[in-house]
């Protein structure tokens, strides 16, 4: 299970209206226990793709880097990465599914003119398949 | 010793650790180090010729070693390499 709190989805939401009709994309910071992951930072990053980002995403990997030692320095994981699907559905598309890495939580948010239209959350299985990760809202961090 | 950062999706190939220390002069030496000691990782760095996936960057310090001598780049005792995944998606 995914632990959101609501400031943590308003700032994904923002982020995905902001940049509409171009995917957005960052990173999910957080705390893992056994049985969930509790996402307590977001970081934001510069859709990279060269070409249409209105269907693609791509992070640099020096953003890659700044963002894995960032965590660090704050006594976070970095578990994932969130993205927006403009005009289309927040399940993974075949090619999400085949650059995945495995052990990240991949935010899907799905995003139109006005509004976000639903948030989820897939993760890659043994067989290099997504499921489904369950997202569970929080009206505040369970750190603070 | 150099050392090498482990981005969080390899770590289950680490034993969970985020910091492996490597032998080797050169990045290809630090890798080829690392991956004798957690040959699961073998498949996800190198290709079956031995050379670096596509997919992975390496950084030696805060420079890609693309910019630099590739897998020949050399390697001081305090030299920190981190292996960075390529993160990219899209709608369809």
């Amino acid at each position: 299970m995914l632990l959101l709190n609501k400031p943590i989805v308003a700032q994904l939401s923002e982020d995905a209206l902001r940049t509409f009709p171009d995917e957005c994309c960052g990173f999910l910071l957080g705390l893992e226990k056994h049985d969930y992951r509790a996402i307590e930072e977001i970081i934001v990053v510069n859709n990279a793709k060269e070409g249409d980002k209105r269907r693609r995403f791509e992070i640099t990997a020096k953003d890659y880097l700044k963002a894995e030692q960032y965590a660090e320095n704050k006594g976070l994981t970095l578990l994932g990465v969130y993205h927006s699907h403009p005009n289309h559905p927040s399940v993974p598309s075949e090619h999400d599914r085949v650059v995945a890495q495995p052990y990240f939580s991949y935010i899907i948010l799905s995003v139109n003119v006005s509004h976000v239209e639903s948030i989820r959350s897939w993760r890659l299985n043994d067989d290099l398949q997504f499921e489904e990760e369950k997202i569970h809202t929080l009206v505040n961090s369970l750190t603070q | 010793m150099a050392t090498v950062i482990i981005p969080t999706p390899l770590r289950k190939f680490t034993n969970q650790n985020s910091r492996v220390q490597v032998s080797g002069s050169s990045v290809q030496e630090a890798i080829g180090d690392l991956t004798l000691n957690f040959p699961d990782l073998k498949k996800n760095l190198l290709d079956e010729n031995g050379k670096l996936r596509s997919f992975v960057n390496v950084f030696v310090g805060e420079e890609d070693i693309r910019n630099l001598q590739n897998e020949q780049t050399q390697l001081q005792p305090d030299s920190t390499i981190s292996i960075i995944p390529a993160i990219a998606g899209g709608s369809h």
